[in-house]
């Protein structure tokens, strides 16, 4: 058999861009690939100048409704896509002082949800007193982004269902696809059986159950250079081949876009799929997703305290264009009167139903 | 002009054809889009058959754009091979059928 038509087996990276040291690892350099190239050519537009057409340009914020706090990069696993270059690598984890200037925000904001993510934040050595004391605030909705395989991935994490059960957490999880093939590439060998276990336990405790007050939200994005297809249509196919096959329950489904930097901007480049999927991007672009991107009512916080419009734009080191600018400055009204940094890669919230943490948003 | 016949590029230029017949251009795309809406049929079925009738018409474009369109509807790699299976056995069926044809007139022609 000829080998060109081979499957192409890759396994998922075992390291973070930044210790490969490779050049996409600075974000000066994913910048100029994104405003370089096809869009200063003029075959596709920039970003700006299609929310400029529907009167969206500077973008604006709404009121602030998400407040998303990074708690640092350390991952247990090193998915292909994953856009913070997360992985055991990454030493940037948010420090208790900065945990606490946090909680001093978390206390006061008008935000109804706080949404904690990272790596996986389960690993910051103060993550469990963080939650404690965060849950205490009353904020309504209160989001822990959990890759399931941390459950699994040593004693210690294995009473987390228990510990999110305990503050009402609900909890956000990754989940590739129901097949195994499907998740072990994007994610990394025996991930999926892992994640099965992990839903399963958290199904046990009564997450994910029709019904329950313990929310269980699934999070799929797409395993290469593709878009998502309709959130609703996958959601009732992740439920019936969940259910199937391992009795497993969850309440929703967020069908997210993979944004074109960091790994997956990574992996895009190196299996020459990168213009394609520009393409795609521009062509799905929804001026109806416009006023609902998630940096138009989110947040974002960095490791060490800065401030960002979007988890994205953290990425990027993006800063946010306020006077405020750290955490330890915070001030929600001067905050929310800002212009939003967007560049190409924002074309990822607007495509199709749009795309943001929290899933579809047109 | 690329001096090939097929070349991936001209797929993003498809719905260039409105552009001189808009009216001809314009109704096949709407009937298009429509024809793919969730019906009797699930859209998830319909590229699935999209994707067997693109290999019997042996179809480049549509081959590429069905496997991108199953990929993100969740379909897995099983699912399309079986697809292009179910295309290529009608295929082989539509000629093996006409050997009934060649064996009538065989017959007749033979004492």
């Amino acid at each position: 058999m000829n080998e060109s038509i081979m499957p192409q087996i890759k396994k998922a990276a075992k390291k973070s861009l930044k210790a490969q040291a490779n050049a996409l690892a600075e974000t000066n350099k994913q910048l100029e690939i994104l405003n370089g190239g096809i869009f200063a050519d003029g075959e596709l537009p920039y970003f700006k100048d299609k929310i400029a057409e529907i009167g969206h340009f500077p973008l604006r914020p709404n009121k602030l409704e998400i407040l998303q706090i990074n708690v640092g990069y350390m991952c247990n696993q090193v998915c292909e896509h994953c856009h913070v270059d997360a992985g055991p690598d990454r030493k940037e984890i948010m420090t208790r002082e900065t945990m606490e200037q946090c909680l001093e925000v978390i206390r006061n904001t008008g935000a109804h949800t706080l949404d904690l993510t990272g790596g996986a934040p389960e690993m910051n050595p103060n993550f469990r007193w963080f939650v404690e004391e965060a849950s205490k605030a009353g904020i309504k909705d209160f989001i822990v982004r959990s890759n399931l395989t941390i459950i699994r991935a040593n004693k210690k994490y294995y009473d987390l269902p228990e510990f999110f059960k305990k503050h009402n957490v609900h909890v956000v999880s990754s989940m590739p696809h129901y097949t195994r093939g499907k998740t072990d590439k994007q994610r990394g060998d025996g991930v999926f059986d892992k994640s099965i276990k992990a839903l399963q336990e958290l199904n046990a405790v009564g997450y994910g159950i029709p019904d329950s007050p313990l929310r269980l939200d699934l999070v799929y994005n797409p395993s290469g250079a593709f878009l998502p297809g309709d959130q609703m249509a996958m959601e009732r196919d992740f439920k019936k081949a969940l259910d199937e096959d391992f009795g497993i329950q969850f309440h929703n489904l967020f069908a997210i876009t993979n944004l074109p930097i960091s790994r997956f901007l990574d992996y895009l480049i190196a299996s020459e799929n990168y213009e394609d999927y520009m393409y795609a991007l521009v062509e799905a672009y929804n001026p109806a997703a416009v006023a609902n991107v998630m940096c138009t009512n989110t947040i974002s916080v960095s490791w060490d305290g800065w401030l960002y419009d979007c988890d994205f734009n953290q990425m990027l080191d993006l800063k946010v264009a306020s006077k405020v600018k750290h955490i330890k400055d915070y001030n929600e009204d001067i905050l929310n009167d800002r212009n939003i940094i967007i560049s190409q890669h924002c074309y990822g919230c607007t495509a199709g139903a749009g795309s943001s943490c929290q899933g579809t948003v047109a | 002009m690329a001096n090939n016949y097929y070349d991936p590029a001209d797929l993003r230029k498809f719905g260039k054809i409105i552009e001189w017949s808009e009216e001809l251009g314009t109704k096949f795309f709407d009937y298009y889009g429509k024809v793919f809406e969730e019906g009797a049929l699930s859209a998830r079925e319909k590229s699935l058959i999209a994707l067997a009738v693109a290999h019997v018409v042996k179809c480049p474009y549509c081959i590429d754009a069905y496997t991108k369109d199953g990929l993100q509807r969740g379909i897995t790699k099983e699912e399309m091979m079986e697809a292009v299976h179910a295309g290529a056995a009608i295929e082989s069926g539509a000629t093996l059928v006409h050997g009934v044809q060649m064996m009538n007139k065989y017959n007749k022609l033979s004492m």
